[in-house]
């Protein structure tokens, strides 16, 4: 099984880093980029074997309690079809 | 009185500011002090435990977010629920807040620049055994030297702070890194667990630009002694 974790800000978190790259990308002349927040991906494969209930409770844990600070940040799993 | 009171200074893969910790202890400040390796599960004859600046694990993750995992960490938190004093400097903030032991989280500057440099930071209360030796609205000139330094927590979690008299030192005058509310340093419920970004440390000497950072020091030894240690 093969899960991506994306972990981004939350939206009422304020993203310095995302904020300077738009910026960044108006002054190279694209001012149609009204917002960037910047974010982490991570590419989680399971060992074969593991059933699908216990991979969604495996990977769940994992983004909850290691890849994300839940005081500032969320996440959402994107499963890979198999 | 108590056993000669014993510091531990925690020296996680990428500490860098564990000898610093341990000189002010042993050469300005005078006390016996012992370096913890992290994966050390033992705290047993420590009354104070310093975690040091540094990059813990290479800041891979985010900052303070692998050191948690640490096997003394473990030990840290039972020492802290019991009452144990534990000071978390710049890193060691980091790893107090993603550890769940002080509430928040610290974010990236505001500037995105890492800072490094000497400023100003008010006293925000004495009630602490990390600023007894110290008078409330006393500045100190301290160094910061962090990436990572900007202090966020919910409106909740700021109101209860501010209730609570939690908040221990306040930016003064420019706020480097965002804080919200120029927080510098803040203390968890039982008032024995204190992080901080700027490093006393850094300033307990005059050799080094300020003997400030040795209030805090002076502080808990105060306490230390206080509690028949």
């Amino acid at each position: 099984m093969k899960a991506t974790v994306i972990v981004t800000l939350k939206p009422t978190v304020l993203d310095p880093q995302g904020m300077t790259i738009q910026r960044s990308v108006k002054s190279m002349g694209l001012p149609e980029v009204a917002d960037v927040r910047q974010g982490k991906y991570f590419d989680v494969n399971l060992a074969d074997g593991v059933s699908p209930d216990r991979g969604k409770e495996i990977v769940q844990k994992l983004a909850k309690d290691v890849l994300t600070n839940p005081v500032i940040e969320e996440f959402r799993i994107v499963w890979e079809p198999r | 009185m108590g056993a000669a009171m014993k510091f531990g200074v925690v020296i996680f893969p990428g500490s860098n500011c564990d000898h610093d910790c341990y000189y002010a202890v042993q050469s300005v400040i005078g006390k016996p002090v012992e370096f913890i390796w992290h994966q050390d599960t033992s705290l047993k004859g420590f009354d104070a435990v310093i975690l040091p600046g540094g990059f813990s694990y290479g800041d891979y993750l985010r900052t303070g977010a692998l050191a948690k995992f640490s096997p003394v960490m473990q030990s840290v938190k039972e020492f802290a629920n019991k009452g144990g004093l534990v000071i978390g400097i710049c890193n060691g903030f980091q790893i107090l807040t993603e550890s769940g032991l002080l509430p928040g989280a610290l974010m990236r500057n505001v500037t995105r620049q890492y800072i490094c440099k000497f400023l100003k930071i008010s006293t925000e209360t004495t009630n602490s055994p990390f600023t007894n030796q110290a008078q409330k609205g006393q500045i100190l000139s301290i160094p910061i030297g962090h990436g990572d330094g900007n202090y966020f927590a919910d409106p909740e979690t700021l109101k209860r702070l501010n209730a609570e008299d939690r908040v221990a030192f306040r930016y003064h005058g420019e706020n480097p890194n965002g804080s919200l509310e120029s927080i510098a340093g803040i203390l968890n419920e039982g008032r024995n667990v204190l992080g901080m970004m700027p490093h006393p440390d850094r300033s307990s000497e005059q050799i080094l630009g300020s003997t400030d950072g040795k209030l805090i020091f002076e502080s808990m030894v105060n306490a230390l002694a206080g509690a028949g240690r």
